[in-house]
């Protein structure tokens, strides 16, 4: 089991646009470097980018919910 | 007279209209969201209600928890300030089908200058000279083709409802608009909901320069202009009252131009008319009107002695312009600089956290326009706006070094600021002299890095 933490306090995004598909779903398998969601703080954007690899990925925390820097988001196998 | 109202909106500019409110008599109701519960805007107010959650779309967005906050307190008038709601032409329809004054503009005014091919068309009518581009909106690259002749390359691809520097794209050359122009109007469409695009013509180095108005809805007054050609990303970051580039004669078109334009439209209230002024040929060319109170209104009121929010809730209450035009003078010059949460040494990457010990600058001709005191959260959900030092003296000469004066007074422990971006700033010789343009700081900034070192004294 490994943990994707937020880098920043803001607010999570799943999608890149409210009209868009999400990064990733609940499920899907994750390579290093895959985004995983953005982080709104002040008005600017933060792609979260995953360290490692994993699979069946699961997110913690919904769309638009606010996150401390150091939140878990996401947990994969 | 307005007998209670609701401040829709937070940070230092909530504090501003809560301030010009009390000095006119008039009760204040501040909202919050729950990351704002111990911000100073609640505290200062005379009740406060919650709203909802950190995220701005469900608090300070959310017009049916504004509506309630407002009738639930027996509030009578709104102000939106500026951001979140303040040129929203729906909220302006809501807040007066709820039998609450808006104050501010009619939705009526905001729709119009918010669409900004209206606007342009709007400026032209009464005589105001707009940038070369579109008369009206661009449905495709066929059409485009005529005006692309006038207008040369680089062109701008802007669109109708964006505005504030967002919804612009350049493109150098036809093959470069010819792949723009559809990417464009399908932003345009995903962020603003309107798919609709004009052209105007770049004007290579250019100072920002706009005319503060208020109206009753029939007269128009201004207040002389602000120059805001210090910016980063289209974001103004030091504002200046007058212009020192302006010739005389330029600066009485310049401002008469922006009378014609809010008379044209019936404006009541406050607002600003940007220009774009080229030093090489005095031309002035007209971009958009703002319809509320901007960020750098206390530079204007600093040089012509007038409460600007206190004007605009005057009117609001029913009364006409107490001023004339040939009571409205200025004196001196003034700046003000923002200081904003974020690190300057780190490409201005946000800063939100806490603050520690402040130490506010003072003395004579120094104002500061804050949300801070000392151990108060700056969250990370809004924009990084944290205070705007603003100093007034005889002269320009005599303003910058009591800039420099106030920053070296000014510290904000606990979190990076633009501060060290303003000490270097105030010394560089290219602002002493005035000579810059809209593009000149993101210039100086890629030569200047290394020398915004972070703040060492947290």
């Amino acid at each position: 089991m490994a943990q994707i933490l937020s880098p920043l306090p803001g607010t999570f995004y799943r999608a890149p646009a409210p009209d868009k598909p999400p990064y990733k779903t609940d499920g899907d398998p994750v390579a290093v470097g895959d985004v995983i969601g953005l982080i709104e703080v002040m008005k600017s954007f933060h792609e979260v980018k995953s360290e490692a690899a994993g699979s069946n990925i699961r997110f913690v925390v919904g769309n638009e919910e606010p996150v401390m820097a150091g939140a878990v988001l996401a947990e994969m196998e | 007279m307005l007998k209670r109202l609701l401040v829709a909106n937070r940070g230092e500019i909530a504090v501003r209209i809560i301030r010009a409110a009390r000095d006119l008599g008039i009760g204040t109701v501040a909202v919050h969201s729950d990351a704002d519960r111990e911000a100073l805007h609640v505290q200062l107010a005379d009740e406060a209600v919650l709203i909802g959650p950190p995220a701005a779309k469900k608090s300070y967005l959310n017009v049916p928890a504004l509506l309630e906050a407002a009738r639930r307190t027996g509030c009578d008038s709104v102000h939106p300030g500026y951001g979140f709601l303040a040129e929203n032409a729906e909220f302006a329809d809501a807040v007066a089908a709820a039998g609450l004054v808006f104050v501010g503009p009619s939705g009526e005014a905001i729709r119009l200058m918010g669409d900004k091919v209206a606007a342009r068309s709007a400026a032209r009518a009464a005589g105001v000279p707009v940038v070369p581009g579109s008369a009206a909106r661009v449905d495709g690259i066929e059409e485009a083709r005529h005006i692309l002749i006038d207008t040369g390359f680089p062109v701008m691809i802007k669109a109708a409802a964006g505005g504030g520097g967002r919804g612009i794209r350049i493109a150098r050359n036809l093959s470069e608009f010819e792949a723009a122009f559809p990417q464009a109007a399908a932003e345009a469409l995903a962020a603003f909901g309107d798919g609709g695009l004009y052209l105007e013509k770049v004007i290579g180095r250019a100072r920002h320069i706009e005319v503060q108005v208020l109206g009753d809805g029939s007269d128009a007054i201004h207040c002389y202009e602000r120059e805001c050609s210090l910016q980063r990303r289209r974001q103004k970051l030091w504002e200046e009252a007058p212009s020192a580039a302006l010739p005389e004669t330029v600066r009485e078109a310049l401002c008469d131009s922006a009378v014609r334009l809010a008379r044209t439209v019936g404006y009541a209230g406050a607002g600003t008319v940007e220009y774009l002024y080229d030093d090489a040929t005095g031309q002035f060319h007209f971009i958009e009107m703002n319809t509320r109170i901007q960020v750098e209104h206390p530079v204007t009121e600093m040089i012509t002695g007038i409460d600007l929010v206190a004007e605009m809730l005057r009117i609001a209450g029913g009364e006409r312009l107490r001023l004339r035009q040939r009571d409205v003078a200025m004196k001196g010059h003034a700046i003000e600089v923002r200081l904003n949460a974020e690190d300057p040494a780190r490409d201005f990457a946000p800063c939100p956290g806490t603050a520690g010990a402040i130490r506010v600058p003072g003395g004579p001709g120094v104002r500061f326009d804050s949300m801070l005191y000392p151990g108060c959260a700056v969250p990370p959900f809004y924009d990084s706006l944290l205070a705007k030092l603003i100093v007034h003296a005889e002269t320009r000469a005599a303003a910058l070094a009591r800039l420099r004066r106030a920053l070296a007074e000014t510290r904000i422990e606990g979190l990076k600021t633009t501060r060290p971006l303003f000490l270097a700033l105030v010394d560089d010789p290219a602002v002493q002299a005035g000579d810059v343009h809209t593009r000149w700081l993101e210039g100086w900034l890629e030569a200047n890095a290394g020398r915004l070192q972070p703040e060492t004294e947290t």
